[in-house]
């Protein structure tokens, strides 16, 4: 596979330092709604009627999260327009541009947020379009990778279900699981759908790190050692998830958002994304990495390479 | 449903909409301000005639244990304050009765209208703190909001019934008029800069109502003769209702009691 002498490691390593500031947005953004300060700044776009105003109180926690976010934007920037000048795949090219126009969408909703005085719907809107914002870096970042543009031709997948087929759905299911936190943190749905949800979550997950370990060949340490990691993600989530629920039975009726609160719940929100994020890569290689056993055979001149 | 093209044009555009937009209103088409039509006025009130209902919110039970507000997060907070605050939402007097415990001539006025008074009611933001905790004021009635603070407040009431609003106010900055145009029992205020601060404002279509003061008493005066509802509101304990008859020229005493 010829190397475009325009691409250069150091994309990869901005994809990852986009990515990472977004993680960064995404715990900035759970530590104002753990303050309660959504609405510590009552205008938008400027702040106070200027760009940086006094940061105390809740005007650290918001501010602060929209100076991430701008930062946040300005990487997206510089990274679409990168990828557009350098990038020859073109699907690359338009995952960048739809990063980008995610970013601004996440402006607008922000701004709304503010505007319009925390309508629900936005609220939860905002908080999904920022994981999917964060799938989207994390990919950049991986189909940027040297280790993907060097991948071999896929070996068999699993039979079946497909390992592959397997992880996607297990990605899908731990978004829909931030979908239905993200609405029971903002009081659009109770507490019910979010625990039920987790324990399909959690069996998703568990299934993918048993095929992982069990089924696929040694040779696919990555996904193993990844599903693994996304097993200990999801055991930290739960105790998190748990921790946060009696952390809320013990401070209700506090006077003020308490830190050993805030601190649970951001930090399940944190690992969240987290969890979403392996389940992608773990997705994203195995798609790239594994084929159905017939397809898998029509790309490999070596029979040594499928899983018999 | 509206389906919106997805190109370019429409976010930006919406962010340039958004930008001029003013800070902090839902709206107008989504709350009116127009209060509802007064129905036909009944027989006026003969002030020779007029009673008041008197009384006392009493607690039982063991009071909640104080709890301390912590204002670190904001330094100017901390300096205005140089003894412990405690929160307001359980203040128990020292002869075991409740302090503000907002109490109000619920039902039995009729169909009369009485016209807001001129003058405003004061809410003051002082050391960080919403004084009074508890306030009343009559639907149309202005509302005087100081920052009397060296710090930023943005002053944020969450009805129902009325117009919600988020509005900053710095240091030194003017007072703000508000009024809110429908009755409502009761409308909770906060600051989303110090997430400790918290009011509640009784919004009432008649000028009998009190707030309960450092001995849980209340006195409603200048009631027409007739069959009332009296209730009292607390922050912790929700409501109670009372009914109770006023002669001419009667004084009645009406007690609540909350327990714990």
């Amino acid at each position: 596979m010829k190397e475009n002498p325009r691409e250069s490691p150091w994309l990869h390593r901005f994809s990852i330092l986009t990515a990472g500031a977004t993680f960064l947005l995404i715990i900035a953004g759970a530590l104002v709604v753990g303050h309660q300060a959504g609405l510590a700044v009552p205008d938008w776009p400027l702040s106070y009627g200027t760009l940086m105003p006094k940061m105390e109180g809740g005007v650290f926690y918001e501010h602060g999260h929209r100076l991430i976010a701008a930062l946040v934007a300005t990487l997206m920037t510089v990274l679409a327009v990168w990828l557009w000048r350098a990038e020859r795949r073109k699907w690359v090219r338009i995952l960048g541009l739809a990063a980008l126009l995610a970013v601004i969408a996440q402006a607008v909703l922000g701004g709304i947020t503010v505007l319009y005085l925390l309508p629900i719907p936005i609220l939860v809107g905002h908080a999904c379009l920022a994981q999917l914002f964060f799938c989207m870096t994390v990919s950049l970042a991986l189909v940027t990778s040297p280790g993907w543009n060097s991948l071999d031709e896929p070996a068999e997948d699993l039979c079946c279900p497909a390992f592959r087929h397997v992880a996607f759905v297990t990605t899908a299911a731990i978004f829909i699981q931030l979908v239905l936190g993200a609405a029971r943190r903002h009081k659009a749905l109770g507490l019910i759908p979010h625990v039920v949800w987790a324990g399909a979550v959690s069996i998703m997950v568990l299934w993918l790190v048993y095929l992982a370990l069990n089924k696929l060949p040694p040779i696919q340490k990555t996904l193993r050692n990844l599903s693994f990691m996304a097993g200990v993600l999801l055991a930290l989530q739960l105790a998190l998830g748990f921790g946060s629920y009696r952390m809320r039975l013990v401070s209700d009726g506090a006077p003020q958002p308490e830190l050993p609160m805030i601190f649970i719940t951001t930090a399940h929100v944190a690992v969240g994304a987290l969890l979403l994020a392996a389940g992608l890569i773990v997705t994203l290689l195995a798609y790239r990495k594994l084929a159905a056993p017939g397809a898998a055979l029509s790309f490999n001149q070596s029979p040594q390479k499928t899983m018999a | 449903m509206m389906r919106y093209k997805l190109n370019w044009l429409v976010p930006l555009l919406l962010t340039v909409s958004l930008a001029g937009c003013s800070g902090g209103n839902k709206p107008a088409e989504e709350t009116s301000n127009a209060p509802a039509t007064p129905a036909a006025p009944a027989a006026a009130i003969d002030p020779a005639t007029v009673g008041e209902v008197t009384g006392q919110v009493s607690f039982d039970g063991q009071a909640p244990a104080k709890v301390r507000i912590h204002m670190d997060a904001v330094p100017a907070c901390t300096e205005a304050n140089k003894e412990a605050v405690f929160s307001e939402e359980v203040v128990v007097n020292d002869n075991k009765t409740l302090r503000n415990v907002f109490v109000y001539v619920k039902e039995g006025l009729g169909n009369r209208t009485f016209p807001p008074p001129s003058e405003p009611v004061l809410i003051d933001q002082k050391g960080c703190w919403y004084h009074p905790h508890v306030l009343g004021v009559m639907a149309g009635q202005k509302l005087d909001i100081k920052n009397s603070d060296p710090t930023n407040h943005n002053i944020h009431p969450m009805p129902s019934q009325n117009r919600e609003f988020n509005q900053s106010q710095p240091p030194g900055a003017a007072d703000l008029m508000q009024d809110f145009a429908r009755p409502e029992v009761m409308i909770p205020v906060k600051c989303n800069v110090h997430p400790w601060m918290k009011a509640y404002i009784g919004v009432v279509a008649n000028p009998f109502f009190a707030v309960t003061d450092d001995k849980g008493s209340f006195t409603l005066k200048g009631l027409p003769p007739g069959d009332y509802t009296i209730e009292a509101w607390q922050e912790k304990y929700g409501t109670q209702d009372q009914k109770v008859t006023v002669g001419p020229k009667e004084s009645k005493t009406v007690t609540f009691n909350f327990k714990g």
